[in-house]
C-alpha cells in the first residue's frame, strides 16, 4: 500500500504561538486514520495545515506522491475536500443546496452537473425534494449529509474529518458515521478524521495518532486501543476519562 | 404557477412549500416572505406608496401638468394665490407652481437614482475587497474612506461643485462622490463577520478564486444592509440636492427643480408663501416615504432578525 498522504515534521506557528511541533503522520490509500486529543491539542490545525487554512512554517506535506508548495492549486482540491465540524455554520445561509452543490462544479468547470447533483444527492440519502431548499430549512443532520455530498461531489480521493459529528446529537450522529462508512467503502476513500470521542474513533478508524500540546503522543492501532495496550500516560488518562463518560451515560 | 399547482394546492401554500421544486419556487417563497414581512409594517406601506405615486408622478408629468413649467404668464399671473386654475399658485415669473412640481419630481429621481448607482457599487466594492483582503489593501481603502468621511459632507459636496461648475449632473456627482464611504464600511464591517466562516472556508476549499469569493459568497451577504441603508440615505441625498440647488450650485433655473424652487420662492415667504412652501412639502414627503421604505425595508431584510 502507497501513503494517500504523508506528513513531515509539520510545523504550524499563529504569530508567536506553535500550534503544531513537528509533527509525522502517514496515512495509506483507503485507509480511515483518527486524530484524537483534548482541545487545543492541535488536531484540527493539522487539518487546517493540510488544507492551506493555516500558515505552514516548516516541514513537508505529500498529497498522493505530490509534495505541496505554498499554495494549493485545484487540482488539489479535486484530491481533498473537507467536512466541517459546525453544519450550522458550514453553508451559506443564502444559498439554495442546489446552488451549494453547483458552486464546487462551476468553479472546476465540471459539465453535465444537473445530473450529478441528483446523484450526490442520492449518495447521502437526500432526495430531490432537498435540493431547493436553503439551509435554515434542514436539520442539522439534513445539514452534515448536505455538507458530505459537496465534499464527494468534486469525487476526492482523501476526506478529511473535522469532528463531523460532534455538533450532532446521539441518533443523528450514528446515521451520519454510517453514511460515511458506506461512502468509503464504496468509493474507496481515504479518511482522515478529528474526533475527541474514542468510541467513535475506535469504530470508525484502523489507526490513530493520540495528540496533545500540539505534538503526537503515540500511533495506534484501533485493536491496541480498545484493548488498552498503551504505552504513554496521556492515553491511558484519555481513555479513563471517556469511560468515566461511558459510565455515567 | 402553473394551472395544475394553483389547483392542487393553493397560490400561498406554493409559496411556502418546505419543499420547492424548482430554483423559481424557491427564490419566489422567499421573496414572499420578505414581502409579508414588510406589509406587516402598516407605515413602510405607505412609505412605498410614496415612492410609487413619485415613480407614477415623473413617469407621466407630460400628462398630470395642466401647463408649463418653464414658461410663465408674466403679464396676468405673476405670484397668485393657489386657486382652481393653479393648485399651488404661481411663483414671480407667472409659471404654474404645481406643473412645476409635477416636472420637478423626475429631477428628483434622477438625483437619486443616478446617487444610488454610483455610491452604493463604489462602497460595496471597496468595503468588501478591504475586508476580504485585510492587511495592507485594507488599511489603505480604508484610510481613503475616512478621509472622505472627514469632511462634512454638504461642504464636501459644495467643494466638489464649485471645482467642477455648478449643475445638475455636477450635483449629482459630488454627492455620489461624498456618500459612498459610509457604504464601504458598512460592507467591511459585514465582511469581517462572514470572512472567517465555515462557509466562506468551504468555498475556499472548493478552490474559488478571491474575486469569486467576494462577488458571489461575500456581497450577497452585504446587499441587504445596503439596500436599508441607501434607501434610509435618500432622504438625505434628495435634501443635499435641494441644499445645492438652493445655494445655486445645483439645478439652474429654469429648471424645476425643488431645492431651486425654494431658493427662488425665500424673498416672498411672508407674503406669497406658496411659492416656497409647495416645493417644501413636496421634498418633505417625499423624504418621508423613503425614510418609512427604509424602515420597512429593514424589518423585511435585515437578516439579523429571523431565520433568513
Amino acid at each position: 500500500m502507497t501513503a494517500a498522504l504523508s506528513i513531515e515534521r509539520l510545523e504550524v506557528v499563529f504569530d508567536r504561538f506553535r500550534a503544531l511541533k513537528g509533527v509525522d503522520l502517514e496515512v495509506r490509500e483507503g485507509e480511515s486514520y483518527g486524530l484524537v486529543g483534548e482541545s487545543g491539542s492541535g488536531k484540527s490545525t493539522l487539518l487546517k495545515a493540510i488544507t492551506g487554512l493555516a500558515p505552514v512554517a516548516g516541514g513537508a506535506i505529500t498529497v498522493n506522491g505530490k509534495t505541496l508548495g505554498k499554495t494549493r492549486d485545484k487540482a488539489f482540491y479535486r484530491d481533498v475536500q473537507m467536512v466541517f465540524q459546525d453544519p450550522y455554520g458550514s453553508l451559506h445561509p443564502r444559498q439554495t443546496v442546489d446552488r451549494l452543490l453547483q458552486e464546487p462544479l462551476a468553479i472546476h468547470g465540471i459539465a453535465h452537473g444537473e445530473k450529478r447533483i441528483e446523484r450526490a444527492l442520492d449518495e447521502v440519502g437526500l432526495g430531490n425534494g432537498f435540493r431547493f431548499r436553503y439551509a435554515h430549512q434542514l436539520s442539522g443532520g439534513q445539514r452534515q449529509r448536505v455538507a458530505i455530498a459537496r465534499a464527494l461531489i468534486l469525487e476526492p480521493s482523501i476526506l478529511l474529518l473535522d469532528e463531523p459529528t460532534s455538533a450532532l446529537d446521539a441518533s443523528v450522529q450514528a446515521e451520519v458515521l454510517n453514511l460515511l462508512e458506506e461512502v468509503r467503502r464504496r468509493r474507496k476513500l481515504t479518511f482522515l478524521m478529528v474526533s475527541h470521542d474514542l468510541a467513535i474513533i475506535t469504530h470508525m478508524c484502523e489507526r490513530l495518532m493520540v495528540m496533545q500540546n500540539g505534538e503526537a503522543v503515540e500511533t495506534l492501532t484501533a485493536s491496541q486501543l480498545i484493548g488498552h495496550r498503551v504505552s504513554e500516560d496521556y492515553t491511558r488518562n484519555l481513555l479513563r476519562a471517556s469511560e468515566g463518560f461511558v459510565r455515567t451515560a | 404557477m402553473t394551472a395544475s399547482d394553483a389547483g392542487s394546492l393553493s397560490r400561498r401554500e406554493w409559496l411556502l412549500s418546505e419543499r420547492p421544486a424548482s430554483r423559481m419556487q424557491a427564490r419566489l417563497g422567499r421573496a414572499y416572505v420578505a414581502w409579508r414581512r414588510f406589509t406587516a409594517n402598516r407605515l413602510a406601506v405607505v412609505g412605498l406608496l410614496i415612492i410609487l405615486g413619485l415613480v407614477v408622478v415623473a413617469a407621466l408629468a407630460g400628462m398630470l401638468a395642466p401647463y408649463s413649467p418653464t414658461v410663465g404668464d408674466l403679464k396676468n399671473a405673476r405670484l397668485l394665490a393657489p386657486s382652481a386654475a393653479h393648485w399651488f399658485g404661481t411663483d414671480d415669473l407667472g409659471r404654474d407652481i404645481y406643473s412645476r412640481i409635477v416636472y420637478g419630481s423626475r429631477w428628483t429621481l434622477y438625483v437619486v437614482i443616478l446617487v444610488a448607482i454610483i455610491a452604493a457599487p463604489i462602497g460595496l466594492l471597496v468595503g468588501t475587497v478591504a475586508g476580504y483582503a485585510g492587511g495592507w489593501t485594507d488599511a489603505i481603502l480604508m484610510r481613503i474612506t475616512d478621509i472622505f468621511l472627514a469632511f462634512p459632507k454638504l461642504v464636501l459636496a459644495l467643494a466638489f461643485v464649485a471645482a467642477l461648475g455648478p449643475g445638475i449632473e455636477n450635483a449629482v456627482l459630488a454627492i455620489a462622490i461624498t456618500s459612498w464611504p459610509p457604504y464601504a464600511r458598512i460592507a467591511r464591517a459585514e465582511t469581517l463577520t462572514v470572512r472567517n466562516s465555515d462557509y466562506i472556508k468551504a468555498v475556499q476549499l472548493m478552490g474559488a478564486s478571491p474575486f469569486r469569493i467576494v462577488l458571489r459568497h461575500i456581497m450577497p451577504l452585504c446587499i441587504s444592509s445596503l439596500i436599508i441603508r441607501v434607501t434610509l440615505d435618500m432622504a438625505g441625498i434628495i435634501l443635499t440636492a435641494a441644499g445645492l440647488g438652493f445655494l445655486g450650485l445645483g439645478a439652474q433655473p429654469p429648471l424645476p427643480e425643488w431645492g431651486a424652487m425654494i431658493a427662488s420662492g425665500r424673498r416672498f415667504i411672508l407674503d406669497q408663501w406658496w411659492v416656497a412652501g409647495a416645493p417644501g412639502a413636496a421634498i418633505l414627503i417625499v423624504s418621508l416615504g423613503f425614510n418609512l421604505l427604509g424602515d420597512g425595508l429593514r424589518d423585511a431584510l435585515d437578516p439579523r432578525s429571523g431565520d433568513q
